[in-house]
């Protein structure tokens, strides 16, 4: 993996050389969000987080979502999730899990425990809603790299920390025309997300709100997606994180969705 | 029952209590209302009150979901336990003993390999959709291996489908007025049901194969006498299935096929008309998300009647004939706005074969996190007044369902 990526950066400094058009700021770019994918998404080997969703609507009235998450990293950017709804009470005992896959379709299972059904969730659906939050589902798992061409627009301070603010255009129709992060330079994690929509006109704020450190990797503990349109807003905090908990694979599967382990959903 | 109470003290670490407050309403909208004290415009009428408790500790852990409702067109108080079990397991095995709900196959509002009791009456009248399944009493094996898994379910109590009765609907009846009396299998070591599913991942996709043996949930009608009946006797004839399914990604979005083989035991020459004829069902289904938070769902079902020669020739004269190739379509539409709050949907059956449909366009909203309501219709029809849907067409209903869950 280091092989490739080293020799494409001495394709890229050959190129720039012969004067050709210059494709290594983007490429910069695009390395950043990497980064800052993996700091975000992909900290430690597994995750175990308990998190509570505050949704609220412009006139104050607010729903919440209680829910443990449980990840973990597989090879090649794949990745496996496991929910468990603790409440509201209509969906509580409802598990979710996902399995992702870069670039390609990811595999969705819902267990319905009224009629004791597993079904498979449709999934090309990245503009949807995770449980009715302003988060997209990819807002919560991460959207593909090459979907968007990414440029660094400039260095910057967030509350005086050092930052990138790097743009991302979709390359495809997608929720959002344009997309700004500010992306902290040690941790790599987005201080802030600015969202504009296809008449260019902003709609969407990302804020991290806190940040600890959680065996020593750098944790967004709690955050904020702002609808700037309808006033209606998502905050989510992560509670009792732990990473490296050994999570084992069969833990991603039908007889725990069914049954949901009562050691790791707690 | 006592068991599961005497143990479970001793048993739990934690105990939690859920359940909700329920009023449903279902109204006939035709204007046609049927005659006895069970009659008029209501089709159901009713306040309901659920409790779940669960408890686990270490490898094991009870579960108890019980309803108290009283129902205005029946006129009575009643207890439903709907379902009341004990697990045991961990390492490569899990055990499930007790009255259970057991979901299976792919299809969307259609069973193939799914032979489990399902109550349609509860369904047609506009409850929740959770009331379509009924427990089993039954004893629930799982076996895990990285090969394949298995589940094994055996039912040594028969437990029939709940149909429309005529006192609460419009049916086509081969039998008017005719007393009848049910015969049910008797819980005995040979009439125990056996049901079993095999399972694993293959090429991305969720693959099962299938095998039951038992009985029809259905009963099949049998005169005293083919020429001057006087009574009908209801009963419940033998029944093998055989079948497989396949879920997985494919085409953009999410693809089903499921099969089986029904092979009717008590008459494999399909001479008598009493009893179904051997089948083949299948089902192809697709669902995808057309935009954000839209999302379709389409089913295409056949269910291929064998020895229909048979069939027709001992058909008495004057009974409706089922066609050889039965085929129904699907249709599912869910759209939700004000973030998921408010949920439009529609399913709709309809029939090339028997000229025949059903729908149901629901509204559901949340009001908040513990309350929410729902209105909903049932409308049915078709040119036959002996086809599956088209014998309810008097039956067009209009429910409201309000449910508080804690």
């Amino acid at each position: 993996m280091k092989t490739i990526r080293d020799f494409r950066a001495i394709f890229l400094l050959v190129l720039s050389a012969a004067g050709l058009p210059d494709g290594a700021q983007a490429t910069d770019a695009a390395d950043i969000v990497r980064k800052s994918q993996a700091a975000f998404f992909e900290a430690g080997k597994d995750l175990q987080a308990r998190i509570k969703m505050t949704l609220t609507t412009r006139d104050g009235q607010r729903r919440l979502r209680d829910l443990t998450m449980l990840r973990k990293n597989g090879p090649a950017g794949e990745q496996k999730y496991f929910i468990y709804f603790h409440g509201p009470a209509d969906v509580a005992g409802t598990t979710f899990m996902v399995y992702k896959y870069p670039n390609r379709d990811d595999d969705r299972w819902l267990f319905i425990p009224a009629i004791n059904l597993v079904n498979r969730i449709a999934a090309r659906d990245s503009r949807s809603s995770f449980v009715g939050s302003d988060f997209t589902y990819e807002d919560v798992s991460g959207r593909d790299i090459v979907a968007d061409t990414h440029t660094l627009l400039k260095e910057d301070q967030v509350d005086g920390r050092k930052v990138y603010l790097v743009e991302s255009k979709p390359n495809r129709p997608a929720e959002y025309a344009r997309k700004r992060a500010w992306i902290d330079q040690t941790t790599f994690l987005p201080l802030k997300e600015e969202y504009d929509d296809i008449q260019g006109a902003l709609y969407k704020v990302f804020t991290a709100d806190e940040i600890k450190e959680i065996q020593d990797l750098p944790t967004v503990m709690k955050r904020t997606m702002a609808d700037v349109k309808t006033g209606h807003k998502t905050e989510v905090v992560f509670e009792r994180v732990q990473y490296n908990v050994g999570i084992g694979d069969d833990l991603f599967s039908e007889r725990y969705l069914r049954r949901p382990p009562e050691k790791w959903i707690k | 029952m006592l068991f599961l109470v005497s143990v479970t003290p001793a048993l739990a670490e934690e105990v939690s209590l859920h359940g909700f407050a329920q009023g449903n309403y279902a109204g006939r909208i035709t204007g046609e209302e049927l005659p006895g004290p069970e009659g008029g415009d209501f089709l159901l009428g009713e306040e309901r009150f659920q409790i779940k408790l669960s408890g686990a500790s270490e490898g094991s852990r009870f579960f108890l979901k019980s309803d108290f409702f009283r129902d205005a067109v029946f006129r009575k108080t009643e207890t439903d336990l709907r379902e009341a079990y004990l697990d045991y397991g961990g390492g490569f095995f899990d055990l499930r003993l007790g009255r259970q709900i057991i979901t299976w196959g792919v299809g969307d509002l259609l069973f193939i390999n799914d032979i489990f009791p399902k109550d349609y009456a509860a369904f047609f009248s506009g409850r929740p959709l959770e009331y379509l399944k009924i427990g089993s009493d039954a004893a629930k094996v799982d076996l895990f291996s990285n090969v394949v898994s298995a589940e094994l379910v055996v039912i040594p109590f028969f437990q029939s489908d709940t149909l429309p009765a005529p006192e609460r609907f419009f049916l086509f009846d081969p039998f008017p007025g005719l007393p009848r009396t049910a015969e049910e299998p008797r819980a005995e070591f040979e009439n125990t049901e056996l049901a079993l599913r095999l399972y694993r991942s293959l090429f991305g996709f969720d693959t099962a194969v299938y095998a039951y043996k038992g009985f029809f949930r259905t009963s099949g009608m049998r005169p005293d006498s083919p020429l001057a009946p006087s009574r009908v006797n209801l009963f419940f004839p033998r029944l093998a299935v055989y079948g497989a399914s396949g879920q997985g990604n494919a085409l953009g979005g999410v693809t089903g096929l499921e099969a089986a083989y029904y092979d009717s035991l008590d008459d494999r020459s399909g001479r008598d008309p009493s009893i179904p004829n051997s089948m083949a069902k299948y089902l192809a289904g697709y669902q995808r998300q057309l935009l954000s938070d839209l999302t379709a769902g389409i089913q295409y079902y056949g269910e291929y009647l064998l020895d229909h020669g048979s069939y027709r020739e001992t058909l008495p004269a004057g009974f409706p004939a089922q066609d050889r190739l039965r085929q129904l379509l699907t249709l599912r539409l869910t759209q939700f706005f004000r973030y998921q709050t408010l949920r439009l949907s529609l399913f709709a059956f309809y029939s090339p074969t028997d000229e025949d449909y059903y729908f149901i366009p629901e509204v559901r909203y949340s009001f908040t996190d513990a309350l929410w309501g729902a209105v909903g219709a049932n409308v049915f029809g078709g040119s036959k007044k002996t086809a599956p849907f088209g014998q309810l067409d008097k039956n067009d209903n209009v429910y409201v369902t309000t449910r508080y869950e804690f």
